[in-house]
Parts: C-alpha cells; structure tokens; sequence
C-alpha cells in the first residue's frame, strides 16, 4: 500500500517580495504614488495647445499626401551620399574597433590598457548619435563629413563593445599552444585569436553598416549630411509632400538593407 | 639535459603546489610523471615552458637557466620546448596546415606568419611529419573536422615543427578513446626513438605509461616519491601514489608541523 504521510506540514506559499521589510515596501510605494502626483501637478501640460497641435497635425499629413516625387534627383543624391557615409563609417569605425577592442578585452591586455580601452568605449557610448553629430556640425560644418565622424564614434561604441566582450570569450588553450611555441605576440594574435573572432567580426561589421544607414538618416537632421538633410530642409520649406515620399523612401532602404544583411548573416 | 633543482610553485598564499622538487631528464628517454589529480603534474610541464611561473628554484635546459629569461629569450627558448596538450589546443578554424605551421611562429616573422608564406623547407618538414604520422592528406582541411585521434596527431607535428630539445606532454591521450590513444602514446615512443627527443608524459593510464615509456615518476601532492623504471612500480608504490587526498596529506603536514 501506499503509505501516505498526512503530516502538518504547511500547505501555503506565496514568493517572497523583494523588500523583505513591510514598512519599507510601503514607504517605497507611497514614495513613487506620491512622485507621479506631483509630477503630474507641475508639468505644465496646456490641453489647450494639445487640441489646436491635433488641428495643425491634420493639416501637416492632408499636405503631405499625395506624396510628391517630382524633385525625385534630389532624393536620389541625398540617399547616395547617406550609403556613402554609411560605408566610409563603417570602414572607418571598424578598422578603428579592432585594435580597441583587443584593448578592452580583460584577457589579452594589460591592466592599465584594458581600463583606457574600456575608457574610449564608455566615452563613445555616452553620448547619442544625435549630441555626437551636434558637436561635429559645430566643429567641422554642415555636411557630409560631420556624419561620418559621427558615425564613426558609434560604430566604435557598439562594435568594439561586442568584439572585446568575444575576445574575453576565446578559447584559451589554443593561445596557451602558441605562446609554447615561442611564437611573438602578433603572430599569436593573428593565429590563436583573429580565427576564434572572425565570425562575430563580419556579422558585427554587416549589422553596423546597416545600422549606421539607419543612423545616417536621423544624425542629417541636425545638419550632418545624406538624405537626413534633404527632409529636414523638406520640412523647412512646408514641403510636406516632398518629406512624405522621403520618409517612404527611407522606410523602402532600410527594408532592404535589414533583408540583405539578414540574408548575409545567415550565410556565415 | 633538463636539470629542475628546489622548484617551488605556490598560487597565491596558500600551500605551494610544487615543493622544493628535484628531477633531472636525460637523453633521449621517454619519462611519465603519474599521480591523482592536484599532485601538480600539469604545473610541473608548464613551469618547464613558463606558462606557468615558478616561485623559486632552477630549471635548466642544456645549459640555459629558463627561470630567469624574459621577452625575446623567453619566446626563443620556448622554441626548444614541444607542447601537446590534453584538449589538442589546435585552432579550429585554421586548416591543418596552418596549425601545423604554427609551431614555427616563434622562428619566423609575424608579416610571413600572416601572409601565410612559410620558408620552403618549413613546408618540406611539415608534409614529412605529416606523412610520418599519417595526416598528410589532411593538409587543406579545417581542424575542427578532423577526429580526437587525428586532431592529436596534428597537435605532435605542431610542437615537432619547433625542433624541439624536448617534449612535454600534458595528458595527450586523456581526450581519446582507448584504441585511439595507445595509437598516440606509441606515436610519441617511436618518434621520441627516431629524433632522439626527450619526452616528458603526465598521464593518468598508468597501464600506457608502463607500456611505453622508460621511466615513471610519481607525484603525490606537490612531491616526487616514486622515481624508477616501469617494472619497480608495485602494487605498494602504487598505493603509496594513489591513496589518500591532497586535503588528508596537508592534514598530516599540518599535525607534523605542530
């Protein structure tokens, strides 16, 4: 027979809250309640101003259709110059990543060096695209240069992040063969360490391409060049039609390149 | 000649790992070092070619002091001391022929290393080695599709490529089905015979070390206490070994120190 215990042994459980202390837990709750009240209260939100922006909305959308192709060459240019600030970009931004990733990369470098590598990253990661590009409008003028050295400090960000993180990752031992074989520290990184990396590498270098495409477009609003500028001056001139078709356009870019890449990444 | 004389290794602040061994390799013989695990065998290799760093005592190899060299005279004795290791440390992505010629990285410039052009005679060697053991075939395929027992032999000519003064090898067979690696061990016997190499094998079949190599020598938590030819290794030396634990030998030491 099967001998079943009927003990006293609690039945109930319930998970515990993360903040173990009662009047903690509630002081924090009220704390927050009491916070969105007052924000709440003070921002000055004018319903006012919401219900005619709703009005000025409706105009801005009934100008902008049918979209409007005719100035199709400006469009054109202004795209091309975006794919070519997006390449040189990336280029650019990855040769650059390389080097600082190994910097980065707690395994491969000295102390002192893996704090200044982790230093450029956390710099070139602070600030958005946007800020970045404000400050190289300021400094080199309007155009086309600005955004790539824009794009460049992103690149840098976001790739030698991920590549100094895959760099910690690497199998050790096959370091450890060619550091027994008297082999010197460049030889050792082009033969224990680039095969381990070279996958991620490519996949990183073809998502920051399209990626920095994406970024092309928004960093030319505030002045750096490509189709980014051509709708910003859309937009100045009440050209909502014009801005339209960009926008479409832009939406049509991205579909294809987020398709391509797709595709690539998946080969490799 | 391989001369260690008071080799300390201590991690940290705790007991040393090696204390105060002595072992001398000479000639062209093929030594194992047995003992269970933690008995600092894998140490005592990579004290050798300073992947690991000792803390004191003397390591001599035909007359260089390898415990005091840095940078370039490191990286050029290293040249002169094979490695196979227990999990084959081969790139995985690189072909076998890239493997191969990596053990010439230490001899040859890091622009021929990358451009992949490697001196005539460096090639001529590695078909050779390659045909010796029996992967020359293999010379344009990726490592990773090779199997355990191919991959070890890739491993061997890598560290022969180095013209090695000696060869270490750290559990070489311990990855390996048992066929497969009495293939491997007599490998290393023969072709220590034929390049007059002395070989140094740490390994945990202490049947294959019986089997193939000259001389066995125990370790037993940080200490040589079984030095001989094969046939003097009885069931009380292997008792003597084997039993006990590295925790219960540092509890004897302990109540003797007191």
């Amino acid at each position: 027979m099967e001998g079943r215990i009927v003990s006293a042994a609690r039945d109930t459980w319930s998970k515990q809250s993360a903040i173990s202390n009662p009047v903690l837990r509630w002081a924090l709750y009220l704390g927050v309640l009491v916070y969105v009240v007052w924000v709440l209260g003070t921002l000055p939100i004018d319903w006012a101003r919401v219900s005619d922006g709703l009005g000025r909305a409706a105009r801005i959308f009934n100008g902008a259709f049918p979209p409007n192709f005719d100035r199709s060459e400006l469009m054109i240019d202004g795209l091309l110059e975006s794919l070519k600030i997006a390449i040189l970009a990336t280029t650019g931004g990855v040769i650059l990543s390389i080097p600082i990733a190994f910097m980065a990369a707690r395994n491969v470098a000295p102390t002192p060096i893996f704090y200044f590598g982790r230093g450029l990253i956390i710099v070139a990661r602070s600030f958005h695209p946007v800020i970045v590009a404000i400050i190289f409008v300021k400094a080199v003028g309007f155009g086309p240069f600005a955004g790539v050295l824009t794009l460049i400090v992103y690149s840098i960000g976001f790739v030698a992040k991920m590549l100094a993180e895959r760099i910690e990752e690497i199998d050790f031992g096959q370091v450890e063969a060619m550091r027994a074989a008297g082999a010197p520290y460049f030889s050792t990184l082009f033969y224990a360490i680039f095969p381990q990396i070279m996958p991620r590498q490519i996949g990183l270098t073809i998502y920051q391409l399209d990626s920095n495409l994406r970024a092309s477009a928004v960093v030319g609003i505030v002045g750096a060049g490509g189709i980014g500028s051509t709708l910003a001056n859309a937009f100045g001139r009440y050209d909502y039609d014009f801005a339209l078709a960009i926008t479409m356009v832009i939406v049509g870019v991205i579909l294809i390149s987020e398709g391509v890449s797709g595709q690539i990444r998946k080969r490799i | 000649m391989l001369k260690i004389t008071n080799l300390v290794k201590r991690y940290g602040s705790g007991e040393p790992v090696l204390k105060d061994l002595d072992l001398t390799i000479e000639g062209e013989s093929v030594t194992s070092i047995i003992g269970s695990s933690g008995a600092g065998k894998s140490t005592l290799l990579r004290c050798i070619n300073r992947l690991v760093e000792p803390t004191s005592g003397s390591i001599n190899l035909n007359g260089t002091e390898l415990t005091e060299l840095r940078g370039r005279q490191l990286r050029a004795a290293r040249r002169k001391i094979g490695m196979v290791f227990q999990g084959f440390n081969l790139v995985d992505r690189l072909t076998v022929m890239e493997n191969v010629q990596s053990g010439r990285l230490g001899y040859i410039s890091t622009w021929a290393a990358i451009t992949r052009r490697y001196p005539k005679e460096d090639i001529r060697r590695a078909f050779e080695l390659m045909e010796r053991v029996g992967i020359a075939h293999y010379a344009d395929t990726r490592a990773d599709a090779l199997s355990g027992g191919e991959r070890q032999r890739v491993g061997v000519v890598r560290a022969l490529m180095q013209q090695p003064e000696i060869l270490l090898a750290d559990e070489p067979t311990a990855s390996l089905d048992p066929k497969t690696s009495e293939q491997i061990m007599g490998l290393l016997r023969d072709l220590a015979g034929e390049l007059k190499l002395p070989v140094m094998i740490n390994i945990h079949n202490v049947t294959e070390a019986k089997q193939y190599t000259d001389r066995i020598v125990g370790m037993r938590y940080g200490r040589i206490i079984f030095d001989d030819v094969p046939d003097k290794l009885d069931q009380e030396a292997m008792d003597r070994i084997y039993s006990g634990s590295p925790a219960a030998d540092r509890a004897d030491e302990w109540k003797a120190a007191s």
